[in-house]
């Protein structure tokens, strides 16, 4: 019987079993439009307030600070369009890093062409930002900051508090994405201090294609999808009530299993402990700030593509940043950030870890992956043993 | 990223995979930067390939055609050797993805530099023209717009 190791956590989840059977009733007899006004209806609009509720108090925010979306996209350029938009009287400049999540970024990229400047903060070798930096980068006519509380490749966590302190003392709201940090760490809106949150649900086991985004009240922010009244009308479109409430029961389990992260933490650090027995291999970004179940290591010598794929034959699932795997080939934007050369980049690995992995998936990894490494350097021109 | 049966089984278990000793010329293109390196070695006697062998840095394409070329190459005379085009590479391999033509491109160039390497040794006074592109993506990481 081969065996399937699931290491990409940070791009997928699985959806888990509660999740699932929570959700069921409202494919079923619960398919109510939760804006009718008779008693199916009202049970839509019941299911929605309750995971508003529940998603509010996980995250200390309040029920209607909450407002679901289609996904973390759709979070992103939300609270950063909308953003720019209503504060645009201000000013039209806007701060945020230069290896934020393409959905920041390329979202940036298109207020660019509304006559909006950006600049993004440089980060240093291990994927850091200080305040001092975002205190340099503000202008009178900052509008906006967005920066990720944790990094979806490096697995970097930022210090969102302190940096949304820095933004709030020059009277500028900040946005971040915690995409890849909630479910994953200990999330507090209040004691962060930010203004908008955005998060999605198929990180935390809950399906694809759904999402929020935390709004504190106060904040100026224009809509991203006019229509019905749906979402305070903020947000149009028929509520997918059985997504809602698949977010928020995965939300709920992720919170509760907030311990487990210290387990998931320690297989992470044993995969790297190990893996860094590998010669010329090195993790990259930082060890200390750094998401529990993220690794991220980078082989030199051989290409990230090979290895993704001779894994795969071995049943094991994650991802590289090589510009062989991408449509655009180039390499990371997140690994050249931190300094990493082209070459490098090329041969990174990241293995994300959930809950849902064990020690054996840990000796698994261990056991096929140094072989695959030593026989794509064989095939390798650079590498002289 | 969907290759095909024939890629995957090159990728697999590439063909001809090593070095030669003493070899009656070798090829190398590609850069570290753009993701792909081919090394190709030749043994040559009474103009025939008789051995060829390749080691190459780069992705399952890369890997694929390298093991393809060489062995659409292997018992050729240098002149049926120099005929081999990237397009006869892809349709040995029952077709690449769009994305990774070049890598097609990559493998026919190691063949046509190494020929040229075996001229240089031999005091031959011929040079096969390369096409001047070492492939056809567009990355900025070597600069070039192919």
């Amino acid at each position: 019987m081969s065996r399937f190791v699931y290491a990409d956590n940070a791009a997928t989840t699985s959806v888990s079993p509660e999740v699932l059977s929570a959700m069921l009733p409202y494919f079923g007899s619960e398919y109510g439009n939760p804006s009718s006004l008779y008693g199916l209806g009202r049970k839509s609009a019941e299911a929605i307030a309750e995971a508003r509720a529940k998603i509010a108090s996980l995250l200390g925010a309040k029920p209607n600070e909450i407002f679901f979306t289609s996904c973390g996209s759709e979070s992103d350029n939300w609270a950063i369009k909308g953003a720019a938009h209503a504060n645009m009287s201000k000013g039209k400049h806007i701060i945020s890093t230069v290896y934020e999540h393409h959905a920041v970024l390329h979202t940036l990229d298109a207020l660019k062409k509304d006559g909006f400047e950006v600049t993004l903060l440089e980060v240093d070798s291990e994927g850091l930002i200080t305040p001092e930096q975002l205190e340099k980068a503000i202008r009178p006519d900052t509008i906006l900051v967005a920066m990720m509380y944790a990094n979806n490749e490096i697995g970097t966590i930022l210090p969102i508090k302190e940096l949304a302190e820095v933004a709030h003392a020059h009277k500028v709201p900040f946005f971040t994405d915690a995409v890849q940090a909630v479910g994953n760490i200990p999330i507090d809106v209040n004691d962060l201090g930010v203004d908008m949150l955005s998060l999605s649900g198929h990180k935390i086991h809950a399906p694809k294609g759904i999402g929020a985004l935390y709004v504190k009240t106060g904040t100026r922010l224009h809509n991203l999808i006019d229509g019905g009244g749906q979402e305070r009308r903020r947000r149009g479109g028929t509520e997918n009530v059985a997504y809602i409430v698949g977010l928020a029961k995965a939300l709920e389990i992720a919170i509760e299993q907030l311990p487990d992260m210290e387990r998931i933490k320690k297989m992470r650090d044993r995969l790297a402990a190990e893996i860094t027995k590998i010669p010329a291999t090195r993790i990259n970004g930082s060890m200390e700030h750094r998401l529990p179940g993220n690794l991220n290591v980078a082989f030199e010598f051989i290409e990230g593509e090979s290895l993704i794929l001779l894994l795969d034959m071995a049943g094991i699932a994650a991802s590289t940043g090589s510009a062989c795997s991408t449509a655009s080939l180039e390499p990371s934007h997140v690994l050249l950030s931190i300094g990493l050369p082209h070459e490098k980049a090329h041969g990174s690995l990241r293995l994300t870890l959930s809950h849902e992995n064990t020690d054996e998936d840990v000796d698994y990894i261990l056991e096929k992956l140094p072989p695959i490494v030593a026989r794509l350097r064989e095939m390798s021109p650079l590498y002289n043993n | 990223m969907n290759y095909s049966a024939k890629v995957m089984d090159h990728f697999a278990n590439p063909r001809n995979v090593g070095e030669i000793e003493n070899p009656s010329a070798v090829g190398e293109v590609g850069n570290a930067t753009c993701g792909d390196i081919m090394r190709i070695y030749l043994k040559i006697e009474d103009n025939i390939i008789v051995d060829v062998k390749f080691k190459t840095f780069g992705c399952g394409a890369a890997i694929a055609t390298s093991s393809m070329a060489t062995e659409l190459i292997k018992g050729k005379s240098v002149d049926e050797a120099l005929t081999l085009t990237n397009k006869a590479v892809v349709e040995a391999l029952d077709g690449l993805p769009p994305v990774k033509l070049h890598c097609s491109v990559l493998a026919e160039e190691a063949v046509k530099t190494a020929i040229n390497d075996y001229y240089k040794r031999n005091g031959i006074d011929k040079v096969v023209e390369i096409n001047g592109h070492e492939c056809d993506g567009d990355c900025s990481a070597c600069g070039k717009q192919h």
